[in-house]
């Protein structure tokens, strides 16, 4: 790890300035993504912004139609979390499948988000709900967020303060994990909320997170596994690496499909 | 049986230590002025070194000083050796290139060192670091065996053709052949043992300080044999003589082999302190450990079993390439010669065997002993073909085997070993009964009901353990004998030290050892302590691996106990006025024969010490005996795993639903500790054959270089195991230990691709077999296909 300066602001307007202060700056949330670069020496921000006193970053609320997420809460705070258990267990699933122990009580929400790991779990989540990513510019939908691997609609010194997801009747999230890393090799995440039908997918795609058209298409008629009995997507714009091949991940897409759509309808 | 003697599970002594975080690793260890070691290494799989500029490093803040390869050969220090000689089919010896602990001319893997800074701190050091501009011109790379012997492989070392270090073989061929020419049948299987990386939770490290006042030097170091890295270092590399250099391996957390070896950066530590006059420490991170610990395995192998029409086995033959990576490790020619055709035979009457082995180099790490190192391989081998000829004549595995099994001991097979016991009918049957075999059609049944192909795998494993006669390894090659040595100190209070040239590195040497002595003597457990892995505390010892601690180190144990009695009679016979021969020792009590006269062990004790009841002519005072003990054979561990598993039709993901081990290790000191022995031992080879595999890419590049890319078992990965024994006594050694160290290891590979390949009904399937490499081998199968 090289040198850097730390700085601990308390509300989101200081973290903003620091930001601005210090351009290649970097903010630091749970660390988990963030510390391994670093120690690697890959990464070598001048200055850390420390995200863990700024104030109203945390907490699980139902507001409205939606379930609101501060981006400091830990991945553990919204498993845990009975509002969220209770209105859409699908979601609380998916923090609930990160990592081990120590990584969800320090990871959160807003890094997993920000750091748009190919791999990571949350994004799925985003996409396959509709989830609106709130900045403390602007409200970014996650149509529009997810940009490609390790790349988001985040502009220089954009600061994630909240996402918040629409609360869908049935959602459920299928995982399946990588071998080595805990990651997802594949998950998909699927929702229905009213005519809204989402089918995300994450660890498969070479360019990041992405939906199915073709089998969001097919749920309409009826949102159940039997609607996409033996649909395909093709391998190609698939990952290839030594843990799975592309044809391996689009077969796993469909599989975890089938199988997020049953735990939704159950 | 008493509380805390043989065959009891007593809690392990050293364990309060290592679970509230007050082991005293290398590490830990601090000595004032210490200065860091950070290395400087190839990020190039093969290059030559054009030149190396240190000067900009060396103006860093904190930098002290920054060594190269060239002044390490001013200084005349010496090449890292392997110490075992194995000679090629046509009598010429094996091609050992120059391995300097730093790369001077050329680098041959990545991680290579080409220069080390000394600083003051770790940052300092890495900063640094940064500043050593190399200049490399990069070759190619050649990564796979199969391909390193190949016309227009680039050739890594001066002189050494077709990188090939030996060519060697084992048996004969003749009479193989001529039995491959009669048989009724014959299977032929490819395999590939993978690569693995052995993983130790404690990071290799060590700390060398230089003392000017006594030009003495002292090394602390993660070693699992400090008196072998002292003998090397001092005999081979020339740093000082072994009367100069202390070794000292405190607390080791794991080396399942990897800590066998003399490796370039403690040379380099010792080396550089002695330069910079004061003490330096390197601690390996675990970017470093992946690559440059010496990795394991790595064979790419054809080999063929000949079977009369009845299913007896009539020979077997096998070509093996090994790959030793860039450099020969301390070790690595015997693994794949005489740690592996060695146990060819497995626990069948086979009458032929033939074996050949070409060790190669590539630009990868170096491959040494890994946790059953060669037996394995070897285990991996009989076991798969074994079932397959099982399955492709239609006969049922475990029958196929029980006609078969050796039933007559002591039994010469035509490779070397003598069995000298064993009952391989006894642990199929009792593995079969805790497995519940008769069962598992309804329980297969039950599986596919849920989407599940259940298979099932047996490995009925062999190993030559206890390792080894010197006079028999000596005739091999081996560089060194392979006994053991042990001094009791009977303090006058009757407490009891032991030192042992035995190393522990998670073993529970200080429970078991103790145990032995407590039983022996009939003192008390707690009145016990082990001494071990310094070399000015302990004379001489070969240290830990092989399975050898029990057999060999604590049969040196016995020998010095039983001079204890001897010597303490005497001292008894004084006090209590009788004569030597009358006196009896049971259960801490010395006694006169046919007399209420007594004298307990504590007594005894202090009398040699005071010596007040005797002259120092009649005898001598005190109470302290040393042995060597050299064993008169290998002792052989053998048994029967089961493995139970689903196969999800979907995806290919394998669960394992039951594991069972029967196992024979002779005699059991301590129940609780040889069951985690084999936990710990199927833990990784369940690894190796689902999880496990070192890959690089065709530059040589180490693309499982973290734990992100490389699988390691989770606990969550296994089942409970069912463990079970039977009991053979080792007739070798006087305890009748066998060594169950590394059983597991070896038994568990075979059984979970036996099962496998059982539910996907495919002949064969590459280590790994990772979820998707069984969903495509299942798509090419027969078995019924997920919609
Ligand atoms: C061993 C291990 C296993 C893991 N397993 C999984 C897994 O199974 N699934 C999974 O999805 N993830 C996994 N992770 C990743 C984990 O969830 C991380 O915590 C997460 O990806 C990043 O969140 P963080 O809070 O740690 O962010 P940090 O590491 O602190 O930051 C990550 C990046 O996001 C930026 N950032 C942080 N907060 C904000 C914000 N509010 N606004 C804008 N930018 C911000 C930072 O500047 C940095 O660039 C694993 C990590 C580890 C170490």
């Amino acid at each position: 790890m090289y040198n850097f300066t730390f700085h601990r602001p308390t509300t989101v307007r200081q973290a903003a300035g620091l930001l601005a202060r210090n351009p290649d700056g970097k903010l630091l949330a749970g660390g988990h993504s963030l510390l391994p670069v670093m120690k690697q020496r890959l990464a070598s921000p001048s200055a850390i912004v420390d995200l863990s006193l700024v104030e109203g970053m945390t907490g699980v609320e139902l507001k409205g139609r939606s379930v609101v997420i501060g981006a400091m809460t830990r991945h553990a705070d919204v498993a845990n979390s009975q509002v969220l258990k209770d209105v859409m267990p699908g979601l609380a699933a998916v923090p609930g499948s990160i990592g081990d122990p120590q990584v969800r009580n320090r990871g959160t929400i807003g890094g997993s988000i920000a750091n748009n790991d190919p791999n990571a779990d949350y994004p799925a989540a985003c996409l396959g709900l509709g989830a609106t990513i709130i900045t403390n510019k602007r409200r970014i939908a996650a149509d529009d967020f997810f940009t490609g691997m390790f790349s988001t609609a985040l502009e220089e010194g954009e600061i994630i303060v909240k996402v918040a997801f629409p609360v869908a009747k049935k959602a459920a999230y299928e995982k399946f994990k990588h071998p080595a890393s805990g990651f997802a090799l594949v998950g998909v995440f699927v929702s229905k909320r009213g005519p809204d039908i989402r089918v995300a997918v994450t660890g498969a795609g070479s360019n990041g997170v992405f939906r199915v058209k073709s089998f969001e298409e097919a749920l309409k008629k009826r949102f159940s596994p039997k609607s996409i009995e033996g649909m395909t997507i093709p391998a190609s714009g698939m990952n290839s690496d030594i843990h799975a091949s592309p044809e391996y991940r689009a077969h796993l897409v469909a599989v975890l499909a089938r199988r997020a759509l049953a735990k939704a309808n159950a | 049986m008493s509380a805390t003697g043989i065959g009891a599970p007593v809690r392990r002594k050293e364990d309060f230590r290592f679970i509230t975080g007050q082991g005293q690793y290398t590490d830990d260890v601090t000595r004032p002025g210490e200065t860091r070691a950070v290395f400087v290494r190839s990020p190039h799989a093969h290059a030559k070194i054009k030149s190396i500029d240190v000067s900009a490093a060396r103006k860093m803040p904190g930098v002290i000083d920054v060594l190269t390869g060239a002044q390490l050969a001013t200084d005349k220090i010496g090449n890292l050796i392997c110490g075992w000689m194995i000679h090629s089919k046509d009598g010429s010896p094996m091609k050992m290139a120059a391995h300097p602990a730093l790369a001077a001319t050329k680098v041959n893997c990545v991680g290579d060192a080409v220069a080390v800074v000394i600083a003051e701190t770790i940052a300092q050091g890495k900063d640094a670091a940064e500043k050593v501009k190399v200049d490399y011109e990069v070759l190619p790379a050649v990564v796979d065996p199969a391909k390193a012997q190949a016309k227009g492989a680039p050739q890594i070392h001066p002189d050494i053709e077709n990188n090939t270090i030996y060519q060697w073989h084992l048996g004969e061929k003749k009479d193989v052949d001529a039995a491959f020419a009669a048989a009724k049948h014959v299977t032929k299987l490819d395999i590939v043992n993978n690569r693995l990386v052995p993983n130790a939770m404690e990071p290799r490290a060590a700390l060398a300080d230089y003392d000017a006042g006594t030009d003495n030097l002292t090394l602390w170091n993660t070693s699992q044999n400090p008196h072998v890295a002292r003998l090397v270092i001092s005999a081979f590399i020339g740093m000082a003589p072994e009367h100069k250099l202390r070794v000292i391996a405190p607390d080791v957390g794991g080396g399942f082999g990897s800590k066998i070896f003399i490796y370039p950066e403690e040379v380099v530590c010792l080396w550089a302190s002695r330069k910079v006059k004061r003490p330096v420490k390197w601690t390996s991170d675990r970017s470093e450990a992946f690559l440059t610990d010496a990795h394991g395995r790595d064979h790419v192998t054809h080999a063929e079993m000949a079977l009369d029409a009845n299913g007896k086995i009539l020979a077997l033959r096998a070509k093996t390439i090994a790959n030793l990576g860039a450099y020969m490790s301390t070790f690595s020619s015997s693994v794949p010669t005489y740690l592996y055709a060695t146990l060819l035979s497995g626990q069948y009457n086979i009458p032929s065997i033939y074996c050949e082995v070409d060790a190669v180099y590539t630009n990868t790490a170096p491959v040494d002993a890994y946790r059953g190192a060669g037996r394995p391989e070897a285990t991996f081998v009989v076991e798969r073909l074994v079932e397959v000829a099982a399955r492709q004549m239609g006969i049922d595995p475990a029958d196929l085997r029980r006609r078969n099994f050796i039933t007559a001991f002591p039994h010469q097979t035509p490779v070397i070993m003598a069995y000298d016991a064993g009952d391989y009918n006894a642990s199929l049957k009792k593995a079969m009964e805790i497995a519940d075999v008769k069962g598992f059609a309804k329980r297969k049944r039950e599986a596919a009901r849920r989407g599940k192909l259940r298979g099932l795998g047996y490995s009925t494993y062999i190993e030559a353990c206890g390792i080894a006669p010197s006079q028999a390894v000596g005739s091999l090659g081996a560089g060194v004998g392979l006994w053991e040595s042990a001094e009791v100190r009977v303090n006058p209070t009757g407490s009891v030290e032991v030192l042992t040239g035995s190393h522990a590195h998670g073993q529970g040497h200080e429970t078991t050892f103790a145990q032995l002595v407590s039983e022996r003597l009939g003192i008390p457990f707690e009145n016990v302590s082990i001494v071990h892995g310094d070399t000015d505390k302990v004379q001489f010892g070969m240290g830990t691996y092989g399975s050898r601690s029990g057999a060999v180190g604590m049969s040196a144990i016995v020998k010095a106990l039983d001079k204890i009695e001897i010597k303490a009679k005497k001292v008894a016979a004084f006090m209590l006025e009788a004569a030597e021969g009358d006196i009896e020792f049971k259960d801490g009590k010395f006694t006169v024969a046919g007399t209420d006269k007594s004298a307990a062990f504590g007594d005894v004790a202090l009398n040699a010490y005071i010596a007040h009841k005797f002259t120092g002519a009649e005898l001598e005072p005190g109470l302290k005996e040393t042995s060597f003990y050299d064993p008169t054979n290998f002792t052989f561990p053998a048994g029967c795993h089961i493995c139970e598993l689903d196969v999800d039709i979907e995806t290919g993901r394998v669960d394992i639903v039951n594991w069972t081990a029967v196992d024979d290790f002779g005699t059991i000191i301590n129940p609780m500790i040889v069951e985690g022995q084999v936990h710990g031992g199927i833990a990784q080879g369940v690894g190796q054959a689902l999880m496990e595999g070192a890959f690089y890419d065709a530059a040589g590049q180490l693309v499982t270089g973290s734990m992100m890319d490389y699988t390691m078992p989770r606990a969550h990965d296994l089942p409970s195991f069912h463990v079970g024994l039977t009991e053979t006594k080792a007739p070798s050694n006087p305890l009748g230990m066998k060594g169950c160290g590394e059983a597991g290891a070896i038994a568990s590979p075979a059984a979970v691709i036996n099962a496998i390949t059982d539910a996907i009904g495919t002949e064969h399937i590459a280590m790994p077999a990772t979820a998707n490499a069984v969903w495509a081998a299942l798509q090419k199968s027969q078995a019924p296909k997920a919609a």
